[in-house]
């Protein structure tokens, strides 16, 4: 395997979590990505900018499972060590990686949630799937999970059509991290909710990820979360990876022009 | 009149259902008893009654019965409502086979929300008529996708049911259709039973059989197959409990109906199985509002 290491990483022994090469989405005779290829490491996280249309949710949703790529392969270190490629792995263990040791946040909460059910059973929900069966120790981590994410825990049992969009946001969350995840899937986490709602959310992320160090994937249009948030960044632009690299030498030194005028377009207060 | 009705019906196929009608539904019900707990689809055929009547009910009895066979049929745990005179007079009519209202001396029993007090035995079928066969359905809608939960044995969200019961009351309120698990593997809508039924299913001597006429699927419990109620380790499952015996027999261990007696707030509790309450009547057993007992003219 020919390991595309960045230099941020040569000193590092550790083997990839995760190795994307060569994948393609084409849907018809659009392009939606191609040629998409980068490495993550354990508790590394990495952001996918550009713009509307550039192939970033594709690229997240072909990596999370959601939709298949055409071509390429997605190559994830299980906790045994042994590496595998999503792609052509059985149904049944894809989906008990995504239950379990993966995680996907969605840029609309309600695609996440399930709103029919309390706060503390959609967080539960996940935990009960990997087979916990004691009300009292859900009930628990639950409620821990919620006071992590930062809601009351007087608000376990209300619905979350009951909460506003922030804190669907962070239930949201919440409900992903329960299981000790290793790999993050985040679609526009901060996407929608208004200024300082997604600074306290991307402080909230930052920890969280910090803590449990999960490697992350985080899709954004918004160059400040991903200043915030991505140790590395990818730039995309009509489906291609552009430019990559730290996320400070990409944004402070961009090379490629697309790049540059991603940076420039931003508003400076 | 009633024995113009109760005559046997001529033109049509023993059974009501041609041949090849009851072979294919044979089939299926020979690869749900392979596979317990599992949903066969079946080609359900228009039946002369209503969806949610039992169609399903009748398509399985009308495949299984035999011309030596005895039936009874049940509804509510009552011998003599609607739905159960309805269905009994129809294999009358058009199987011509003996019917029964004794448990015992039945070999082939159709049953809506109940099984009988009585524990049948190793001689008999089960069939219960089942309106919603997918016990994932009100977690998930897509079809597709609880076949998919069920291929993968994905059933964390049936806790989430009962995750919020207890949440919101404290308990597992949920009382009847309670889901099973089959055989340590399927989990199973075991129709609008009470719970306090479930723990007959488990392991029962009788063959138990499940039709749904309009989602037009069957599946089966093989004799002394476990079918084990869910519930949380620290909420384990628990059947409905009553004050008081029936009314009329005295039956402290049976599934008891409220009927209300008058518009004073007056109220008695008699056992939803009436045959099970006139045996014991007959025995000698009764209750605080019992008339002394007199054979039902036939």
């Amino acid at each position: 395997m020919n390991l595309v290491s960045t230099a941020a990483r040569d000193l590092d022994d550790d083997p990839p979590l995760l190795s994307v090469r060569n994948l393609a989405k084409h849907y018809g005779n659009a392009l939606g990505c191609r040629a998409v290829s980068f490495d993550l490491w354990p508790g590394e996280v990495l952001g996918i900018v550009g713009e509307s249309g550039s192939g970033k949710t594709t690229l997240l949703n072909c990596l999370s499972g959601q939709i298949d790529a055409d071509g390429g392969e997605i190559l994830y270190r299980h906790r045994d060590g042994e590496v595998a490629d999503f792609r052509t792995l059985p149904e049944p263990q894809r989906r008990a990686l995504l239950r379990g040791e993966w995680g996907l946040v969605h840029q609309n909460p309600r695609d996440g949630l399930r709103l029919r059910v309390s706060a503390g059973a959609n967080i539960g929900e996940r935990l009960m799937a990997e087979g916990a069966r004691h009300y009292g120790e859900i009930r628990g981590a639950a409620m821990n999970w919620l006071s992590r994410v930062e809601i009351a825990t007087d608000r376990t049992d209300d619905l979350p059509i009951r909460f506003s969009g922030g804190m669907q946001q962070r239930l949201q969350i919440a409900r992903t991290l329960v299981t000790g995840p290793r790999l993050v899937f985040m679609d526009e986490p901060t996407g929608g909710l208004d200024v300082s709602v997604q600074a306290r959310l991307l402080d909230l992320i930052r920890g969280l990820v910090d803590e449990l160090g999960a490697a992350c994937v985080i899709v954004t249009h918004d160059l400040a979360v991903a200043r915030l948030l991505a140790h590395r960044l990818m730039v995309m632009k009509g489906g291609e990876v552009v430019e990559a690299g730290l996320t400070d030498q990409v944004l402070d030194d961009p090379h490629h022009p697309y790049t540059q005028l991603l940076v420039s377009s931003v508003l400076q207060v | 009149m009633s024995v113009a009705l109760e005559a046997e019906a001529s033109g049509y196929n023993f059974a009501y259902l041609d041949e090849q009608t009851k072979r294919m539904i044979r089939r299926a019900i020979l690869k749900a008893v392979a596979i317990p707990g599992y949903q066969v689809p079946f080609a359900g055929r228009e039946m002369p009654l209503p969806y949610g009547w039992g169609t399903g009910g009748i398509q399985v009895t009308a495949a299984v019965i035999g011309a030596d066979d005895t039936l009874k049929v049940i509804d509510q745990g009552a011998d003599d409502t609607t739905n159960a005179v309805s269905i009994r007079r129809f294999f009358q009519r058009t199987a011509g086979v003996a019917t029964t209202t004794a448990t015992t001396d039945a070999t082939v029993i159709q049953t809506r929300h109940r099984i009988p007090e009585t524990p049948l035995t190793e001689d008999q079928i089960l069939v219960y008529q089942v309106p919603i066969p997918e016990p994932l359905r009100w977690m998930e809608a897509r079809e597709s996708e609880t076949r998919k939960m069920h291929a993968l044995a994905e059933y964390g969200v049936m806790h989430v049911r009962l995750y919020e019961d207890i949440a919101h009351m404290g308990r597992i309120v949920k009382s009847y259709d309670y889901p099973v698990r089959v055989d340590g593997r399927y989990i199973m809508a075991p129709s609008p039973i009470p719970k306090f039924d479930n723990p007959k299913m488990d392991r029962m001597a009788a063959l138990q059989l499940f039709g749904a006429g309009r989602e037009k699927r069957i599946y089966a419990v093989p004799p002394y197959t476990r079918a084990e109620s869910l519930d949380f380790e620290d909420h384990p499952f628990e059947i409905q409990s009553w004050d008081d015996g029936c009314a009329l027999c005295g039956a402290i261990d049976s599934y008891l109906d409220e009927v209300v007696t008058d518009d004073k707030g007056g109220r008695m509790m008699v056992c939803s199985d009436t045959d099970h309450c006139d045996k014991r009547r007959a025995a000698g057993y009764s209750g605080p509002m019992a008339a002394p007992y007199a054979e039902t003219p036939k």
